[in-house]
């Protein structure tokens, strides 16, 4: 392992988990959150999502196979830190280009190890996401404290435009064009419309609805991306003025957006979603697929509650007809993903794109594809 | 219908005691009557509380078609009992015994076996998938394997595989052209339809298992992904393996799953577990699917284990019908199991092996299976879980390592099962990961943990011990299971036990199976939780074996995933502040802690300490059956070679010879002369005060018996007195036995018991205990006593209808023999244990049978008399007594006499006779026809040539002291060689005639224990 130095995490809440910085060493504050996917760290830290936040791993070997160009989710890494179990710095895999703790403190990304994460992970399973820091040990907890205070909470946090393009994005391709408002957009996703022959464009998420369709979609994607929906209420007011006028889709943060954007609410989960084994059914063919999950917001059920009792297609009246659920979340009977006949717009919660993750949802792209053929 | 596998084997053990056990709990609970068929009197499932019907008779076609006939089953579930149940439902379909009584094969269908068993339809659906598999040609003669390798068709080194067997058996690596003919020829030989299949080699890439679940609508789930240390070339049972895969990047690690979720599609499972396993090129990443398990597996126990998900108990409940989002997760209880666990911890697996019982076999492991148990370990990190593993392995020795780096070098190119050792001793002596990886292509991810756990330590220093659930999903969801294991963490972590206010009981687990110290004791230690919980305590169980039904979290209250240690143990009472701890159930392992733990003031429950010493030490055992006017064998304790000699002298030979201390016989061998005892003594440790070396008289041609009794220190209950079918000097783990004894008159038995009460009471027995006797010249000898469960309580208490363990727990906890109204055992019925034996998997080893224990498991044969109930027995165990055809008789001098009325017999039955010299004279001269053949020594055709060319379909060969082993030996191993039945000692062979003579004159109707202890 390269350098490291005593230091600690320490949440909101006065709670405290010693450990040894690596990585880079200075330390900083972010949202706690844990994953706990078992592989798939670098596709974690480079998701834009995480942006603002700092990544718990549950699983405790990281930097197991080490890094590469090709696990890159965007050109850099998005979470502010890492806290582990056991760090690694091994380069010995035939992919590894470099070593997990190597390229940490190369990208800047702050990181601890030697933390008992099971039971921070436990402590934020029962208390909720929070603020939090990880800290040099030299930090006396004071100031490690009004640190955490001075930063404000993800509920009401605009990311979006932090980790959004500055210009347009294209990639060619012979197929439909697909026009997405990149709010964080994953490489994993822009590869599966892609690979199915599309023309991409990532607009930064500021661009206006005359603009986006001045670009001729076939298909409007909203991405991904980081913080609280209802902090991004511009992009949602895009939305607003584009549905209904192409096939729209969105994934995630574009599932929340578009939701809100047709009236709907959404809501904090108490410590959210992030991992890759997260069971949903998909209510339209009754399969259940074993999910990619990066999510800490979610869509309100149509009777006002955070969660759906049957595995029914019960739906919300919007302001663009009717919306259908079309996917339910397994382990807490949240909203998986809707589908609005009327506008010609379907959205899914987790990521069906993986990378990280089971890849079992890909299958989605085609019907997105399908949805934009049918005009 | 659930057919469990069997007798323990190598390849096939405790691991389908506890998915049977969970099959049948949840078939019960769901209202179904279950009907069980298993030969193996020492598993829990067996148990007839675990099936509405419990037949304990052998797992062959005959049998349970009787059974199928007599109970009218609705539906078999063949994918719980291993190979086993896989090819008896095979059968029982082909045959149409199924579709004759209207019996539905559920879990996996004929069609669906066939594609994930037979190997040239599994390549065929393989390749229709576009799932890359390695190049393989099924062959099913040597030429032909040499044409192909002519011809360009197969290259070298090659993997032959035959088909249809489990656990690798029969199959090898060939690196030459002459290695490829023998293993060819074994292989065919191996397997039951003949026929191999000629592989490429994969050897040194990755290797992987993915566990897989799919349920009636399509959803497939992956439960566990395990990645082996040891590279392709070791069978993966023999293999240390990590879960969850360490070294794989994500979308590798996704193109597995997707590959393993399309196997199992292809397959066609449809409801139920299998595994699948893959080579992947370290190099490049490619990937190949190596085979598929249609199956609950080892491995799949091995997941259930390391993640907390039971597959066993899901696939008996996707069996009848349900879907897995329809079956809550048993842990969390708040999600379904329609999801994949995700786990936050470690898990090793290292397998222990027993060629220290095989002298002359080869340690080099290979692609088909030899460890004889495993041992798992749980730890936050690999090198916490490693040398936790480490630990658990209970090693009596580590390997040598070679003095020069070059040697060490040498010695870790080859699998071996010491090789870790030596790996880790290597980097003890600064050598490189590079320069291990060349030797050894273990994957350097884990050469350098391995590097690391030998510079720095497990990196538990400075930390401090608490104890963390194992929950499926990485604390995201509260656990409701108590199942823990311990890990090191900084100072002020909490624990997560749940300690409630009852009081408990620790009862500690006996480790890893191995030769002597098998199932049968995780069977008692399982009835010991039953009953502490009925009890009114909290039963605490620890143990580090994954196979088992004592690490089911469900058998116990709580259970802790640990190492057997002192430290460890220790622990545990810190935490659990129990009531007692249970020593006595778990054969040497826990009992070697007694002395330790009453040291540090925790509570044993039972046969105080104490008694343990005075039953083992020699000199006060003598002195206390002195008091009593019962008497020993001539014996004598020595402390130095010298005294050895001296003492033997004054006894008179032959000798038994051992080490004190010893379980199964290790390092125990009859001297019939000086030099022998001398040989002896130069080939084990030297007698010194520390180690002192005792030696009995053997008595030649004594009848020997154990018996099991229960003692609360005022009162014995004689449970069972066996007769060992062998005579005196096979092991009585090795010895089949007979309950009620046979030719043992009633005064005997008399004194016998008189003796067994006198013994537990002096003692101080409060639980159970075994006594050995040996009845010689109408003298009763007293050879042994062990005042703790025995490896034959399971075996008397099916016999007799008693469960002498749960009864011993009650006498622990404070009732008394009187007041649990105990029946006299009435029965008209015969009960045989066999034992069965792994010679066939040890290349090089003798076949003989002697006081050193060799046997990995037993079947139990019920029938109305002696005859039938061993021939059953004999059929169980998997020696297949031939109807009719040739039987090759060699016997020494003193068995001439018997042996000649023996072939009398089988002459009468209708059997050509072959015979050598010396025996083919006596047999002639008593008027039985038989065929002279020439011994090795005479030169071809010699009797070996006969053997190889299969022209006979029983062998009879007695060895005895230390003359014509050479010849022998040679007969055993092609007999073994050849799957042709060898009986090794006399009585053996005359039980075995009987049997065949009882089965001439017809079967007899089959009873399910239910129906023959009236409950």
């Amino acid at each position: 392992m390269s350098k490291t130095q005593p230091g600690y995490v320490l949440l909101e809440d006065g709670s405290r988990f010693d450990g040894l910085l690596c990585g880079s060493l200075e330390g900083g504050v972010g949202e706690v959150v844990f994953n706990t996917a078992m592989t798939g760290y670098q596709e974690a830290v480079t998701d834009p999502s995480y942006a603002g936040q700092i990544i718990t791993f549950t699983y405790p070997m990281i930097g197991n196979y080490g890094v590469s160009d090709r696990a890159m989710e965007s050109g850099r890494a998005h979470a502010r830190g890492v806290i582990m179990r056991e760090a690694r710095n091994h380069a010995d895999a035939a992919t590894a280009e470099g070593g997990w703790l190597d390229w940490l403190e190369a990208n800047g990304v702050w990181a601890i190890t030697g933390v008992n994460t099971r039971a921070l992970v436990r402590h934020i399973r029962d208390r909720g996401a929070m603020r939090g820091g990880i800290f040099p040990a030299s930090t006396g907890v004071d100031e490690a404290r009004a640190t955490i205070e001075a930063e404000p909470s993800m509920a009401g946090s605009d990311f979006a435009s932090q980790v959004t393009p500055e210009a347009p994005i294209e990639h060619d391709g012979k197929g439909p064009h697909v026009v997405a408002l990149d709010t964080g957009i994953k490489a994993s996703i822009v590869n599966q419309f892609l690979e199915r022959d599309c023309r991409v464009t990532l607009l930064p998420c500021q661009t206006p609805a005359g603009e986006v369709m001045g670009r001729d979609p076939d298909l409007l994607f909203l991405a991904n991306g980081p913080g609280d929906p209802a902090a991004v209420e511009a992009v949602t007011a895009t939305v607003r003025e584009l549905i209904g006028r192409k096939p729209m889709v969105g994934i995630c943060l574009g599932h929340q957006l578009l939701s809100r954007a047709v009236g709907l609410e959404t809501f904090k989960l108490p410590f959210g979603h992030r991992g890759s084994n997260h069971p949903v059914k998909d209510l339209e063919t009754g399969v259940i697929e074993i999910t990619s999950q990066n999510h800490g917001f979610a869509v309100v059920g149509p009777d006002g509650g955070g969660t759906i009792e049957n595995d029914e297609p019960v739906r919300w009246q919007t302001d663009h007809g009717e919306a259908v659920l079309s996917h339910i979340n397994l382990y807490d009977r949240t909203v998986e993903g809707l589908r609005l006949p009327e506008a010609r717009a379907m959205t899914v919660q987790h990521h069906p794109e993986a990378g990280p993750g089971p890849r079992d949802a890909r299958h989605l792209f085609d019907r997105f594809l399908d949805l934009a053929k049918e005009g | 219908m659930v057919i469990g596998s069997g007798p323990v084997v190598i390849g096939q053990a405790a691991e389908f005691d506890y998915s049977g056990v969970q099959a049948c709990k949840v078939l019960l609970e769901e209202g179904y009557e279950v009907v069980l068929v298993n030969s193996n009197p020492a598993t829990i499932m067996t148990d007839p509380e675990f099936a509405t019907r419990t037949y304990v008779e052998p797992l062959l076609p005959g049998p349970v078609a009787q059974i199928i006939e007599k109970e009218r089953p609705d539906a078999l579930l063949p994918t719980l009992g291993g190979q086993t149940a896989l090819n008896l439902a095979m059968d029982l379909s082909a045959d149409g015994t199924l579709e004759k009584y209207g019996v539905e094969l559920i879990g996996a269908n004929r069609e669906a076996i066939i594609r994930g068993e037979d190997r040239e339809v599994f390549r065929q659906v393989m390749n229709d998938a576009g799932i890359r598999i390695p190049w393989s040609i099924t062959v099913e003669s040597v030429e032909q394997a040499c044409k192909e390798l002519d011809e360009g068709d197969a290259s070298l080194p090659a993997i032959i595989r035959p088909a249809f067997t489990m656990g690798g058996q029969g199959g090898g690596i060939a690196e030459t052209r002459e290695e490829l003919e023998q293993v060819v020829a074994k292989g065919i030989a191996a397997s039951p339809i003949g026929q191999v299949l000629v592989e490429e080699s994969v050897i040194g890439w990755g290797e992987f298992e993915l566990e897989v679940m799919r349920d009636r609508n399509d959803n497939v789930v992956i439960i566990c992904s395990i990645e082996n240390v040891d590279p392709m070339g070791v069978h993966t049972g023999d293999s240390i393996t990590v879960a969850p895969a360490q070294s794989l990047t994500d979308p590798v690690y996704q193109s597995l799953r997707d590959i393993a979720i399309a196997v199992i599609r292809e397959v066609g499972v449809e409801t139920g577990g299998s595994n699948v396993q893959f080579a992947v090129n370290p190099a490049d990443g490619e990937i190949v699917v190596i085979e598929m398990n249609p199956r609950v597996s080892r491995s799949s126990a091995l997941a259930s284990k390391a993640t907390g998900f039971p597959i066993a108990k899901m696939a008996a409940k996707l069996a009848v019908g349900y879907a897995l989002e329809e079956i809550p997760n048993d842990i969390t209880r708040a999600t379904p199991a329609s999801f994949e666990p995700t786990i936050d911890y470690v898990v090793t697996k290292i397998p222990r092996f027993a060629f220290e019982k095989f002298p002359g076999a080869d340690e080099k492991l290979s692609t088909y299976m030899q460890s004889v148990g495993e041992v798992m370990s749980i730890g936050r990190t690999f090198r916490e879980s490693f040398a936790k593993a480490l630990d658990s392995r209970e090693l009596d020795s580590r390997p040598e390592v070679p003095e020069t780096d070059e040697a060490l070098l040498e010695a870790i190119a080859t699998p071996t099962p010491g090789r870790i050792d030596l790996v880790l001793a290597a980097f003890d002596r600064g050598l490189s990961v590079e320069q291990v990886h060349e030797q050894t292509k273990i994957d350097p991810w884990f050469l350098r943990e391995l590097a690391l756990l030998a510079s720095e330590g497990d990196g538990t220093g400075g930390l401090e011990r608490i104890y963390n659930s194992v929950d499926t999903c990485a604390a995201e969801f509260e656990a409701a299971t108590p199942y823990y294991y311990s890990s090191h963490e900084p100072e002020g972590s909490p624990s997560e036990i749940r300690r409630g206010e009852k009081p408990s009981v620790v009862i500690l687990g006996a480790g890893p199976n191995r030769i002597g110290q098998g199932i049968e004791f995780d069977y008692c230690c399982v009835h010991a939780a039953m009953t502490a919980r009925e009890c009114g305590r909290d039963a605490v169980m620890v143990n580090c074996n994954p196979e088992t039904v004592s690490t089911d979290y469900d058998t116990s209250d709580r259970l802790y995933f640990e190492p057997l240690t002192m430290d460890h143990v220790l622990a545990v009472c810190e935490q659990e502040k129990p009531e007692g701890v249970i020593v006595m159930f778990g054969g040497q392992t826990p009992l070697k802690l007694a002395e330790g733990l009453k040291e540090a003031g925790i509570p044993l429950l039972g046969t105080p300490v104490e008694a343990i010493d005075a039953a083992e030490d020699r000199g006060k055992f003598g002195a206390l059956i002195d008091r009593l006017g019962i008497k020993p064998p001539p014996y004598g304790t020595a402390l130095s070679a010298a005294e050895a000699e001296e003492i033997a002298a004054g006894i008179g030979y032959p000798l038994l010879v051992r080490p004190s201390f010893v379980l199964g016989g290790r390092a125990m061998e009859i001297c019939y002369s000086n030099e022998d005892l001398k040989a002896y003594l130069d080939r084990h440790v030297k007698a010194s005060p520390e180690h002192p070396l005792l030696l009995d008289r053997f008595l030649e041609n004594a009848i020997e018996v154990d018996v099991d009794a229960l003692c609360d220190g005022e009162e014995v209950f004689v449970a069972g007195i066996m007769q060992h079918v062998e005579e005196a000097g096979v092991h009585s783990g090795d010895s089949a036995c007979v309950i009620p004894p046979m030719s043992i008159g009633q005064e005997m038995i008399d004194e016998i018991k008189a003796a067994t009460s006198a013994i537990a009471l002096e003692l101080g027995v409060v639980g159970l205990i075994n006594i050995q006797y040996a009845v010689a010249a109408g003298e009763l000898y007293v050879i042994e006593a062990n005042p703790r469960a025995s490896r034959t309580v399971p075996f008397v208490s099916k016999a007799i209808g008693i469960p002498l363990a749960k009864v011993a727990t009650r006498i622990m906890l404070g009732q008394k023999i009187a007041d649990q109204n105990l029946p006299e055992f009435t029965g008209d019925h015969v009960s045989v244990k066999e034992a069965v034996l792994p010679f066939s998997r040890f290349q090089g080893a003798d076949s003989v049978l002697g006081p050193e224990m060799k046997s990995t498991g037993e079947v139990i044969g019920i029938g109305p008399d002696f005859p039938t109930a061993f021939g059953k027995a004999q059929a169980a165990a998997g020696v297949a007594l031939p109807e009719a055809g040739t039987v090759f008789i060699s016997v020494t001098d003193t068995d001439k006499a018997a042996a000649t009325q023996l072939a009398a017999q089988l002459h009468d039955l209708g059997f050509s006779i072959l015979a050598t010299g010396g025996t083919a004279q006596a047999i002639s001269r008593m008027g039985t026809p038989v065929e002279a053949i020439k011994k090795i020594a005479e030169g071809s055709p010699h009797v070996v040539d006969m053997i190889e060319e299969r022209r006979c379909d029983l062998v009879i060969n007695t060895p005895t002291g230390s003359g014509a082993r050479a010849d022998g030996y040679e007969i055993r191993s092609a007999a073994i060689r050849h799957g042709i039945p060898s009986v090794t000692t006399l009585t053996g062979a005359s039980a075995a005639v009987r049997a065949m003579s009882a089965r001439a004159n017809g079967s007899s109707e089959v009873k399910s224990l239910q129906e023959l202890h009236g409950s």
